[in-house]
């Protein structure tokens, strides 16, 4: 996973509440494998009509903002589907970092494994700075992720919360399976243990029961 | 996971003073929720959470150990990555998987998957269990069906597990007494690869359903009302467990539907304490536990339900009694109102952003503010999906179905290939065919519009699925969220209409 530390990006406010994941990938293109990259299906029926051509209303589709690192969402960003293709489409897009006052729980997980900050900044703050966006198209923001802060357009500096070891994978690049097999001999024992108190979940019958 | 009412004690009061708070002063004041309280009386949640496990760390994460991972046609990205990194299942006889979001209603033939991606994966998902020796009931097995309806219906799903699969909707296994989360596909990964994922502790909300769920208002009604109430986002970084007296009264069937749409509220989980309604559905499913190892696990079951003393971090309460039949009218779940009420008016919302939504919601769904819900005139009618696909749904909407001929498209998908020869055997399929219904072979079909079966642009769906979001059923599609009564109401008037009023 490509680290993150200091993120200076544009930033494109998106004045929506309740952004979920089948707006920002649409599941008829869940099955795209991931080599092929995601990057033109983000949000794709807000981007595109059927006919391919962009909907230049649409945030993403307007000039300073096609290079934009960072979203400036509203409340409840990524809710619905566990879906982690909404992620990387938005990390193939080239955006790293979301702001908004609260995410789907799913979406937040997903997010910081393709190396994407959700951010949850107080819901006036999203829409302060929101507005600061839209008076000046193209303003950056900072986002330090080891003081874990937010530097407005206005320079106003703002504190976020993220737990410390997903900071640490962030920060590091790390890979989460391979610390997790780091504890494979506490795995190992608390499997065993496990199949010897719940032996009958692991019962032949229970496991390949017959056909009726 | 974010939990949100605890952000005050982390990042506000903002904003800060140019320089003037440093990493550290943040960290001092790390929130709560990184290490609840624990107690002596503890939660479902919590007897289960610890049962499952392997490392606690000081930093919030929690490595546990999952008792049974679902896969199903969309778990072929982890696969791949698991090849991708050379290796292997950890626990195949922990996975059980079956084929539903990609497949076609109209045929269990592969040949009836007219999308090649989506067969593509079908077909890996056969290849990939066969390779690693994982249980698969496949397209032809008569054992198939959304993955959220098979695992109860096999006696897979038991109280006291930690289950989780690649998909949201991985709630509904909750309302068996397990703890049972979606994950996205990183963690499929995680949990092939070692049987296991990391969380952290969510905090624990209690829903009370107090009271008697009037005629004509089903589980599904209360799901919706309970969600209008709270937001979609209402429980997020919770585990909600549902409780009080209309829940006791539920049978399984209800409590799945229930706990289906505990992610609608945000919930990273929802569930019911299992009871003896819970021992007597699983009791003779194939996967259950038998003979003696029957009164060995019911004897652990029983050992589950909350200690009367536990303490919730949020308490919600609902009267049961004052539930009206439900219908949503927007784009999120939470847009739920009772059948008689009115479709909001934008232009009487005083703060901008709402009024914004609204404006847009109003639009993008045809509907004229201030208008009558049962005025809204409706173009098609889907029944199924993992919210509300099972054999008591069938029947109800059977009830209604019976009464004449659907005057619109109606489409009913049985939940799993059982579900659909019992209703044979039951003669539903005939009552809903000779009501013009078309009758279809099970899968996840006009819920996730990935499979061909679509509602088209502008047009409208009443249907019994979880979600109402923009684009859901298919690109500019409509969608109204009911019971699976109110769906066949639907179909036979045209419009969207209250059931208690169609009489007995």
């Amino acid at each position: 996973m490509e680290p993150f530390v200091i993120l200076d990006g544009i930033a494109a406010p998106l004045d929506r509440p309740s952004v979920d994941t089948d707006q920002i990938l649409p599941a008829r293109f869940m099955r795209r494998p991931r080599q092929e990259g995601f990057k033109h299906l983000l949000f794709r029926d807000l981007r595109f009509r059927d006919d391919g051509s962009e909907i230049l209303d649409f945030v993403l589709n307007q000039a300073p903002y096609r290079d934009a690192r960072i979203l400036v969402a509203d409340r409840n960003f990524g809710g619905g589907s566990s879906r982690e293709q909404a992620a990387w489409s938005l990390a193939d897009f080239g955006i790293r970092c979301v702001i908004a006052s609260d995410f789907g729980d799913i979406f937040y997980a997903n997010a910081l494994k393709c190396g994407l900050l959700p951010v949850p900044l107080d819901l006036d703050v999203c829409r302060r700075v929101r507005q600061q966006l839209h008076a000046r198209p193209g303003a950056t923001l900072r986002i330090d992720l080891p003081e874990q802060t937010v530097t407005a357009p206005d320079g106003v500096l703002y504190g976020f919360a993220i737990e410390s070891f997903r900071k640490r994978c962030l920060v590091q690049g790390l890979d989460e399976i391979d610390l997790t097999l780091l504890h494979a001999e506490a795995i190992t024992a608390f499997e065993t243990e496990y199949r010897r108190r719940f032996d009958w979940l692991f019962d032949p019958a229970a496991v390949v029961a017959p056909h009726e | 996971m974010y939990i949100a009412s605890t952000r005050a004690a982390v990042s506000a009061p903002a904003p800060y003073a140019r320089g003037g708070t440093r990493l550290a002063d943040i960290e001092l004041q790390a929130p709560p929720s990184d290490a609840p309280t624990r107690t002596m009386h503890e939660t479902l949640y919590d007897k289960i959470w610890n049962a499952h496990a392997i490392v606690e760390g000081n930093d919030g994460q929690t490595l546990l150990h999952v008792a049974r991972h679902l896969a199903h046609d969309g778990s072929c990205h982890a696969f791949g990555f698991l090849e991708a990194r050379g290796l292997k299942v950890r626990h195949p006889d922990q996975v059980f998987a079956t084929p539903d979001h990609g497949v076609s209603s109209k045929s269990h033939e592969i040949a009836a998957i007219t999308d090649p991606e989506q067969r593509r994966v079908v077909e890996l998902l056969a290849k990939n269990t066969r390779r690693f020796g994982i249980v698969h009931f496949a397209l032809d097995d008569p054992r198939q069906g959304i993955v959220h309806v098979v695992g109860p219906e096999q006696g897979i799903t038991q109280p006291g597990m930690v289950m989780v699969c690649g998909d949201s909707h991985t709630s509904t296994h909750g309302a068996l007494g397990a703890l049972a989360f979606g994950m996205g596909a990183s963690d499929v990964l995680h949990v092939l690869a070692t049987q296991a994922i990391r969380q952290r502790r969510a905090k624990r909300m209690r829903v009370s359903l107090d009271g008697v769920l009037p005629p004509g208002v089903t589980a599904k009604d209360a799901i919706l009302a309970v969600i209008a109430k709270i937001g979609a986002n209402g429980a997020s970084g919770h585990v909600i467990e549902y409780a009080g007296s209309a829940v006791r009264a539920m049978s399984i069937e209800e409590r799945l539907t229930v706990c289906n749409m505990s992610i609608e509220a945000g919930a990273r989980a929802g569930m019911v304490a299992p009871d003896d309604t819970t021992y007597s559905y699983l009791h003779g499913r194939p996967f259950a536990p038998h003979g003696a190892n029957w009164d060995k696990a019911l004897a652990y079951w029983r050992t589950l339900p909350s200690d009367p003393d536990a303490v919730f971090d949020r308490e919600v309460t609902l009267d049961a009694g004052s539930i009206a039949p439900m219908v949503t009218w927007g784009n999120s779940p939470e847009d739920a109102l009772p059948v008689d009420q009115r479709v909001p008016d934008p232009e009487s919302e005083t703060d901008p952003e709402r009024r914004a939504y609204l404006r847009r919601t109003v639009d993008y769904m045809g509907l004229a503010p201030g208008m009558r819900l049962t005025e809204v005139t409706v173009d098609q009618v889907f029944i199924g999906s993992c919210a509300n696909a099972r054999i008591e749904d069938l029947r109800a909407a059977a009830r209604i179905a019976a009464r004449g001929r659907a005057v619109i498209p109606a489409l009913v998908v049985p939940g799993s290939t059982p579900v659909k020869r019992q209703a044979e055997a039951e003669g539903l399929d005939r009552i809903f065919r000779s009501a013009g219904y078309v009758w279809g072979e099970s899968g996840c079909s006009m819920c996730v519009g990935m499979n061909g079966d679509l509602v088209a642009s502008g047009k409208r769906c009443v249907s019994t699925s979880n979600r109402n979001f923009v684009g859901r059923q298919g690109r500019g599609s409509r969608t109204h969220l009911v019971s699976p009564a109110m769906a066949a109401a639907a179909a036979l008037t045209g419009r969207i209409t209250d059931v208690r009023l169609l009489g007995n």
